[in-house]
């Protein structure tokens, strides 16, 4: 027989073997990306693999600066990112109240409508959404095209009316005897109360515009709105790929949004779960 | 200051109806209570008096003013929940303010309701704080204050204490008769708790099913039930009730005779006509029966369980048909032990009520 703190022991040191190889193999090609990136350019083809950082990086980085104006391209992705964040949420928000609190003729279909949509791959989209933007609608190469057109956000209604329907009706009837108007009823009781879960939301979709490669490719050649996602993949040419410059660029848009993540984090898991689970 | 009329007031969730035509009066400063099992319709009867539920047919008036037509906010009623309905992201004063803020009152005028309502609630020292830094009751107090500021015609509860322990309940439940009394205002109070509705109430409305099965002073619901709904609803331990069969009649009285315990013979005076062998049900209160040399029937039953709670006594007594008498007894050390009790039925204290459930007089 083992005793009881001998069973837990063992329990964890099979968890452990399982989940740190499996850490590894996650945390490995980040810490080749940040290696590349401060190693000379040729060092991704060297015959004896490279495994510890140099100290190229501000070389790397001013080769990359003078090919593509990244800090540019950065502050560009950095506006796209929170406009369209800002934007989205109070748009999925408003949508999401009216799911969640409202009866009204062909809801049932409105909801269908939406959760279709998230069944629908982004790429079967994403061709047809470029055509209508900018053959039929001329909007090619404008701010509006690059930010508009991803804001709606299937997810994020979904996300926002789990959100408001777990929120007890006694309240927002409290408040209407008050004489409270809906708006503000919106804007003072359930905005507010839904912090968590709209925490977790401006993450998931600052993340999703900030990675945004597709579209802003193809809506956008004008070199002054470049996205910095965009500006990495410029560095693919045909006959040259600037590695050294691709992994710089890499690191300088993960890190903030990891480090991000990892101190945010307890807010962003509790959101999800309180959107998804209660 | 007003009252409130409901004439032919009918509610129905789609194709089902669940209030079927209550008519109400309730006069101006009276504390009318809406009493009944769960889910009955007190609830839906309270919030389309505040206007949080549309009428379906029927005229709902305050103040004299037909109000079927009327928001919420502009029918004079304050209204107070279950779930006390806190705004969790403000503090105590915001919350007590917060109606007042929106609608743009002055500050001043908030300030002075605040402060008044604090004061009556004695929730001064909670000002500060946030829902979740409060106790049941003080969430409660709170949750009042915000109908107080708002200077109500019309104060409406929905089963405020039904979420406190026990010993709150019973201090809420004297603060509100407080309550009442220093403002003198018009109170609706709906719960499902027979001694709330008996402490509290100038006048009861029993709900069931949705309709009004009787309506009146506690005491006279107490004294004269209208049928065996409300003889059973009202009063704790409930009435027993004993199937019976009449077995002699002569104008004006009737003789029936128990199916259990013994076939005990009662006979009672009734205007009502009755044929030998009419199933009728007889209803004594647990209170109302005697010791043994009392007037009355004499009956002997088998004790399955006693309570001796000291000042009284709860004998239980089974039969194999699934009746169950509650027998209350005062000063009874004596008995206790025994497996055998002798009681009597004081037919001045008997109810009868034929098969329908309704009161034979
Ligand atoms: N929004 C609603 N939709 C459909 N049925 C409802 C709704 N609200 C209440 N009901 C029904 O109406 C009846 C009365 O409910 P309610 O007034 O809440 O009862 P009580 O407050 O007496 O417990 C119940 O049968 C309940 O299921
Ligand atoms: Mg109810």
């Amino acid at each position: 027989m083992r005793s009881k703190s001998q069973t837990t022991l063992l329990r964890t040191v099979g968890l452990h073997a399982v989940l740190v190889p499996l850490a590894l193999i996650w945390l490995f090609p980040i810490w080749m990306m940040i290696v590349f990136s401060t190693q000379p350019e040729n060092a991704i083809f060297s015959s004896n693999l490279v495994l510890l950082p140099s100290d190229q990086f501000a070389n790397n980085f001013a080769l990359l600066q003078a090919d593509t104006g990244f800090l540019r391209t950065v502050f560009v992705s950095i506006v796209v990112a929170t406009v369209y964040t800002v934007v989205s949420v109070f748009l999925t928000s408003m949508a999401g109240w009216a799911l969640a609190r409202y009866n009204f003729a062909g809801k049932g279909v409105v909801l269908a409508i939406i959760l279709g949509t998230l069944t629908l791959p982004y790429f079967v989209v994403v061709i047809p959404q470029f055509i209508m933007v900018a053959r039929d609608f001329g909007l090619g190469n404008t701010w509006f095209a690059l930010i508009v057109p991803p804001l709606f956000n299937s997810l994020g209604v979904l996300f926002m009316r789990q959100s408001f329907s777990m929120m007890p009706g006694e309240l927002f009837d409290a408040a209407r005897v008050e004489g409270v108007k809906e708006w503000q009823i919106f804007l003072r009781v359930a905005l507010p109360m839904a912090r968590p879960t709209i925490a977790a939301l401006c993450i998931i979709l600052f993340l999703a515009s900030w990675n945004n490669y597709l579209w802003p490719l193809l809506i956008n050649n004008r070199p002054d709105m470049m996205t910095a996602p965009v500006a990495l993949g410029s560095l693919i040419g045909l006959t040259r790929v600037s590695w050294g410059g691709i992994m710089t660029g890499a690191v300088v848009l993960t890190l903030p949004m990891l480090f991000a993540f990892v101190v945010l984090q307890r807010h962003f898991v509790a959101g999800i779960a309180a959107g998804a689970i209660k | 200051m007003s009252g409130v009329t409901l004439s032919n007031v009918q509610k129905r969730f789609g194709a089902v109806e669940v209030i079927h035509g209550v008519d109400l009066t309730v006069d101006d400063g009276e504390f009318v209570v809406f009493v009944g099992p769960s889910g009955c319709g007190k609830s839906t009867l309270l919030r389309m008096i505040a206007g949080l539920e549309d009428i379906s047919g029927g005229e709902i008036s305050i103040g004299g003013t037909t109000v079927n037509d009327v928001e919420p906010a502009d029918r004079g009623i304050a209204m107070v929940f279950q779930s006390y309905a806190l705004y969790p992201h403000m503090t105590v004063e915001q919350n007590l303010s917060f109606g007042l803020r929106m609608n743009g009152k002055p500050r001043d005028d908030i300030a002075r309701r605040v402060t008044k309502a604090a004061s009556i609630l004695q929730i001064e020292p909670l000002l500060a704080r946030r829902p979740k830094q409060l106790s049941g009751g003080q969430r409660q107090r709170v949750a009042i204050g915000r109908a107080i500021v708002r200077e109500p015609d019309v104060f409406l509860f929905d089963e405020p204490l039904s979420n406190l322990d026990a010993e709150l309940r019973v201090q809420m439940r004297v603060e509100i008769a407080r309550l009442h009394k220093e403002l003198g205002t018009t109170m609706i109070y709906v719960t499902h708790d027979q001694t709330e509705a008996m402490t509290l109430a100038d006048k009861i409305v029993v709900l069931r099913d949705g309709r009004v099965e009787q309506v009146g002073a506690p005491l006279d619901l107490y004294d004269d039930p209208a049928n065996r709904f409300v003889a059973g609803f009202v009063g704790s331990p409930r009435m027993n009730f004993m199937a019976a069969k009449v077995v002699d009649t002569t104008p004006g009285s009737v003789t029936i005779e128990t199916d259990n315990h013994g076939s005990a013979r009662l006979t009672l005076p009734v205007r009502q006509a009755f044929q030998t062998g009419d199933a009728v049900t007889l209803g004594i209160r647990p209170e109302h029966f005697g010791g043994p040399d009392g007037d009355g029937t004499r009956l002997t039953v088998n004790v399955d369980v006693a309570e001796h709670l000291g000042a009284t006594s709860f004998v239980y007594a089974n039969m194999a048909t699934g009746e169950q008498l509650i027998i209350e007894r005062e000063q009874s050390r004596s008995e206790m032990g025994k497996t055998e009790l002798t009681i009597t039925i004081p037919p001045a204290r008997a109810y009868l009520f034929d098969s329908a459930g309704d009161r034979i007089r």
